[in-house]
């Protein structure tokens, strides 16, 4: 297969970047994306020019290093599947593709099709945790989960922070982020200690890092790679309520 | 006298502490989002008591200028109703243009291809929808309740009014197509209010999506029968 790509290249955060147009030879369908861009970083390193810099770490779907819009799709055409696991056999020999790198206010790019996604994880400090109790692992039984908790939270706990709900959103949003890790936590017995603290203090992380707002177009969901549901935005949105309405006393400290 | 007199108070700590959450609620995307929806609930409730007062168009002259003179006996309530929505108009366009200001800056280099996967039409038009229906709102104002654009305006003679402008074809024209513009509107905003307002009820918010659609047949088949009663001959 041969493939034209455009990708955007751009030397360092400060310096602009532009759209260069490459020619991709000898892929393979069995080529994951990601190995075909090793393939023409090979190629280009070959004719000593600088190779197209982009993130990846495991490889098989599951750290949320990797990400990039291809065709103007996060992650690419596939549902469900990371960069690294979309193959290219999706693709038909001769396929022009244009990839470019997550673009937010709070992603700024580091190189090429790498960007800084820091602000993600400012968004877990700000409440992402629980108060756990040192000492040796409790019995795993002591602490009862509804069965139906369980269940959503384990789908909220899917979410591998890659991104690209950010990315894809109209609106430069990180409220599926967001949510998916509320929810995960405020289904859980565990969560619920910081659970008013935590929804007030993530939100106000994610407004203060410059993402959007929800407008529910639906775009997050359909790019995700671990595909969570933006019911648990709906569920985000009635944390955020919760702890305003119902939780106001206890988390005044908090906020003055 | 002892040395720890309390201090008299200058301020009611709890009422001040009340202020700092509510302009936190109101500084955060999420509380902009519940007076979005709050607002917009209110404009829901508004356009279908509307659209049914417009279905008595069918029942002529005495039915239509009936409601009217009720209305307008109501005194107070009717003014009472007219600064809600007021308030609810104002708030909704100022909240919009604060959101929609927060979302354009959040992507300050476009991408050179973006395609959607799950957005609709209606979710991507909303601004411009809405830019449009604040505009057909005053005009709409002017024309059939100030009667300040109307060229054959009598006062207190709803029915004549409406029916003599729908007579003309352009207004009828541009009054359709506004109505198809406030049907996108209602079709994504009465969904996803609920969506804002946290409502996940596992058996019933499956039916947020129908009823949401339903509304916005209703309304908008409801509006567009009075110009097309008019044109046919129904409305006479």
């Amino acid at each position: 297969m041969k493939l034209t790509l455009h990708i955007w290249r751009q030397k360092d955060a400060k310096s602009p970047g532009r759209m260069v147009q490459y020619e991709a030879t000898e892929v393979e369908p069995d080529m994951s994306f990601l190995e075909m861009l090793d393939g023409l970083n090979e190629k280009l390193i070959g004719q000593r020019e600088e190779p197209v810099s982009f993130d990846s770490d495991c490889r098989e779907g599951i750290c949320g290093t990797c990400g990039m819009m291809i065709n103007g799709i996060a992650h690419g055409p596939r549902r469900g599947t990371t960069v690294c696991q979309l193959h290219m056999r999706y693709f038909n020999d001769g396929d022009t593709l244009q990839l470019e790198p997550w673009r937010d206010k709070a992603f700024p790019v580091i190189k090429d099709l790498v960007v800084n996604r820091d602000s993600l994880d400012r968004i877990i400090q700000a409440g992402g945790f629980i108060s756990a109790r040192t000492g040796s692992a409790p019995e795993a039984n002591s602490v009862q989960v509804p069965k139906t908790n369980a269940d959503q939270a384990m789908d909220a706990a899917a979410c591998i922070g890659c991104g690209a709900c950010v990315a894809a959103c109209p609106n430069g949003s990180a409220s599926l982020f967001t949510a998916a890790k509320i929810s995960h936590l405020a289904l859980m017995p565990q969560g619920q200690p910081e659970r008013s603290r935590r929804v007030i203090n993530m939100v106000t992380t994610m407004d203060q890092e410059g993402f959007g707002n929800c407008t529910m177009h639906r775009e997050c969901e359909a790019v995700c790679p671990k595909e969570i549901s933006v019911r648990f935005i709906v569920e985000l949105n009635r944390e955020y309520l919760r702890a305003n309405f119902k939780e106001r006393e206890t988390i005044l400290p908090a906020l003055l | 006298m002892s040395e720890t007199a309390i201090q008299p108070r200058t301020r009611d700590p709890v009422a001040s502490k009340s202020a700092v959450w509510l302009v936190l609620f109101y500084r955060s995307t999420i509380g902009k989002k519940v007076i979005m929806a709050l607002t917009g609930s209110i404009g829901i409730g508004f356009i279908l008591l509307h659209v049914s007062l417009n279905l008595l168009a069918y029942g002529g002259p005495s039915a239509v200028n009936g409601a009217d003179r009720f209305l307008k006996s109501t005194g107070g309530w009717l003014w009472l109703a007219r600064a809600i929505l007021l308030v609810a108009v104002l708030l909704h366009i100022l909240v919009a243009y604060q959101l929609s200001r927060i979302s354009l800056k959040s992507r300050p280099v476009n991408y050179q291809q973006w395609e959607p996967v799950g957005s609709n039409w209606a979710s991507r038009t909303m601004r411009w929808t809405g830019v449009f229906l604040a505009l057909f709102i005053a005009l709409h104002i002017l024309h059939l309740a100030t009667g300040t654009l109307h060229p054959n305006f009598i006062q207190d003679d709803v029915y004549h009014n409406v029916v003599s402008t729908f007579r003309m074809w352009y207004v009828a024209a541009l009054y359709i197509f506004s109505m198809c513009l406030l049907a996108l509107h209602v079709y994504h905003g009465a969904w996803s209010m609920f969506q804002s307002l946290g409502y996940n009820h596992p058996k019933y918010a499956g039916w947020i999506r129908p009823v949401a659609t339903l509304i916005t047949v209703v309304i908008v088949l409801g509006f567009i029968s009075i110009p097309v009663g008019v044109f046919t001959g129904a409305i006479h």
